[in-house]
């Protein structure tokens, strides 16, 4: 879900760690929840993937944000980044009022104080929103929720059928087994990624005691580690880069591993490749709006998480980018008839084997409490030693 | 118009820009500061304060909490730099890449650039210093990305090389030193060019005259004459190479060099001060390339 874009944005997102680091520490209270709408104030500054608010400016036909404008009267300005950890320094900056994050971003921003409990009484599109997207743990802390579903996908298995013989039906191909595909192993490169292995041991070594992929105490993560270490010795690149993922499977310089649904729909018609939710079930993500704690234009923005779960503007937005919507409804209304089937969008038996992407964070997400569980930063640098 | 031509013509004008540069033409003290002051300003404030900044910053830490930047001064990020197998590895996997390019450059080099100054007439030479700058014209991902096709499964290379029973080495650290082998050549290039053209032919013609094989003029004449050209070549080479990040992301495999720990450090880690402690790494190797450089003395004759 991450079109790794542009490099440059390194040097935007380095000068804003830069500034961060100079400015006093995050405030750690998170705002009030707004009781009442009140007028709407007539701009708003939003932070999202690329694709994520279209005005027709990359491609006339495609465009929900100018009808949002004309509803509302609230003059929309977006800003696309390229990592979750990117969209994180940025939105530190308190430039804007509300992100469309992933898991791996929500609950840092939860716990920074940086976005704001929600009233979702004031969101009448959110109560149509399928209820396996609502209270869970990458949106919902202590009860509270702090963001709006915008669309979901899975982190899929894709393999070369041409190569991989027999069609697998495992993860183990790009574990156990992947030394029968070596130098032609793909993964994802993303310390979140140390989360695909978690679930494969959660499945294969109940021993661990692993019970949610994103909640590993030292030893936990050091077994997903030494996974990771033997599966590197297989992998013939890393992507982060979706294009760079579809090059290195129509070439065949890849032939197994993960996947995105849109990179599948986006491979031409003669590349022999499948996707699949393996048995184990996978990772993947569930994107949601939030709102800044120090937002001076609420009421916009309350309004904009209204408007992008309403069935029009979820259908355009989720199949611009190529991930499920978050209601039913939508699928009236995408231009493709097939996409929520393709997409598995509702499908709640499908949904319920995806491990969204969720903050590793020292107070473990499975509620244990007897141990402490490895952060985001130890995830990282396991994820660096990993990569040698 | 009139006016002014009236006062340009008196003898003694005063206009404001006559009586300023009237007072710098009797100060040349004055003069040489003003001259200064812009590329000055530039040096010491843009580029020298922003290196401190960034050796400042390697000694402080990151809030476990907050994730905000901590000033606190504290040796550990430097430590690690020693300690830490996986820095180590990577830090010589980085100097093994920039050495091999910048041999593999010089050596590619030496040849085209005597070829140019040497043999090539004055129009053939022309073409040939545009073929060499041409590929500059092109953006650096353009590039490495034609490469990324070029190094593929089903690429050129592949092509070529499979009648002779070899096939493409694909996205590894070869291929990223071909890679960068490519990008750099210009800049090899060119300086031992510039040398060469230097060399006064008939120091070749006396040498052969006096009974020099070529292998004894090449290393008794012209490697000692043209080495200051072929060490700026290779500064160029080697130290692009060392600070690389995106052609190894595209064209290298799994394999990451020292430019893409750094890179995640800001990225992903969201760690600024271990960034910084890991850009010092390139800066202290390029010291003591440098170093080493000016102790042979082939700086004097830059």
């Amino acid at each position: 879900m991450k079109l790794n874009k542009a490099k440059g944005l390194v040097a935007v997102a380095a000068v804003s760690l830069l500034l961060s680091g100079c400015s006093t520490a995050g405030n750690t209270t998170g705002g009030t929840m707004l009781d009442k709408l009140g007028k709407n104030e007539g701009t708003l500054t939003l932070l999202g993937w690329p694709g994520y608010a279209e005005d027709g400016s990359n491609d006339p036909a495609v465009d929900w944000v100018t009808p949002f404008e004309k509803q509302t009267g609230c003059q929309v300005t977006f800003k696309s980044y390229g990592t979750s950890d990117e969209a994180l320094s940025l939105f530190k900056t308190g430039q804007y009022d509300a992100i469309a994050a992933s898991g791996d971003a929500t609950l840092r921003l939860i716990a920074g104080g940086y976005v704001q409990p929600l009233n979702t009484s004031l969101i009448p599109s959110y109560k149509d929103v399928y209820s396996f997207l609502k209270d869970r743990a990458w949106n919902t802390v202590d009860g509270k929720s702090y963001g709006v579903p915008h669309g979901y996908g899975a982190n899929l298995l894709m393999y070369n059928t041409d190569v991989v013989k027999p069609a697998p039906t495992s993860w183990d191909v790009v574990f156990d087994k992947a030394s029968a595909y070596k130098g032609k192993v793909t993964a994802y490169d993303s310390p979140i990624y140390i989360a695909d292995a978690a679930l494969y041991l959660m499945k294969h070594n109940p021993e661990l005691g692993i019970k949610n992929p994103y909640a590993l105490d030292t030893k936990q993560l050091a077994a997903a580690t030494d996974l990771l270490k033997a599966q590197r010795a297989n992998i013939g690149e890393y992507w982060s880069d979706y294009l760079k993922s579809i090059q290195s499977f129509e070439t065949g310089n890849s032939v197994v591993g993960t996947t995105w649904q849109v990179i599948k729909n986006s491979m031409s018609a003669k590349s022999h490749v499948e996707a699949i939710l393996p048995s184990e079930g996978a990772t993947g993500w569930s994107d949601s709006w939030m709102i800044s704690s120090t937002s001076k234009h609420v009421n916009c923005a309350y309004q904009w998480l209204n408007y992008i779960d309403t069935p029009k503007a979820n259908a355009a937005a989720t199949e611009y980018f190529g991930e499920a919507p978050v209601t039913q409804a939508a699928c009236d209304y995408s231009s493709d008839k097939n996409f929520c089937a393709s997409y598995h969008a509702g499908d709640e038996a499908y949904a319920a084997q995806i491990w969204y992407w969720t903050t590793p964070i020292s107070k473990c997400v499975d509620g244990r409490t007897d141990v402490k569980c490895t952060d985001y930063t130890a995830w990282t640098k396991a994820w660096q030693d990993i990569k040698g | 118009m009139t006016k002014n031509s009236a006062s340009a013509g008196a003898l003694t004008p005063s206009t404001p820009a006559r009586r300023i540069s009237s007072y710098l033409y009797q100060h040349g003290k004055a003069r040489l500061r003003l001259l200064l002051a812009a590329p000055l300003f530039w040096l010491s404030l843009v580029y020298i304060a922003a290196l401190l900044m960034l050796l400042v910053t390697a000694f402080w830490s990151v809030d476990e909490f907050t994730g905000n930047t901590k000033v606190d001064w504290k040796l550990d990020n430097i430590i690690s730099l020693f300690t830490d197998p996986l820095y180590i590895k990577v830090t010589l996997r980085t100097i093994g890449v920039a050495l091999a390019v910048t041999i593999v450059d010089v050596l590619l080099a030496l040849p085209i650039a005597f070829f140019m100054s040497k043999i090539a007439g004055p129009k053939l030479r022309n073409i040939l210093a545009i073929s060499v700058l041409l590929p500059l014209w092109a953006s650096y991902l353009v590039k490495a990305y034609a490469w990324r096709s070029v190094l593929s499964n089903t690429g050129v290379l592949e092509w070529l090389l499979k009648p002779l029973g070899l096939e493409t080495p694909g996205y590894s650290l070869f291929g990223a030193s071909l890679t960068l082998g490519y990008m750099w050549l210009p800049y090899v290039i060119l300086p031992i060019y510039g040398g060469l053209e230097k060399v006064p032919s008939n120091l070749l013609e006396a040498s052969s005259d006096l009974g020099a094989g070529t292998f004894t003029t090449v290393r008794r004449v012209i490697f000692p004459l043209v080495l200051p050209s072929i060490i700026a070549g290779s500064i160029f080479a080697f130290s692009l190479s060392l600070g690389d990040y995106i052609t190894i992301n595209i064209v290298g495999g799994a394999n990451q060099m020292l430019g893409n720990l750094i890179y995640t450090n800001v990225g992903t880690a969201n760690n600024l001060p271990m960034a910084a402690a890991l850009a010092l790494i390139p800066i202290a190797i390029m010291f003591v390339y440098l170093g080493a450089v000016k102790r042979t003395g082939a700086l004097d004759s830059l």
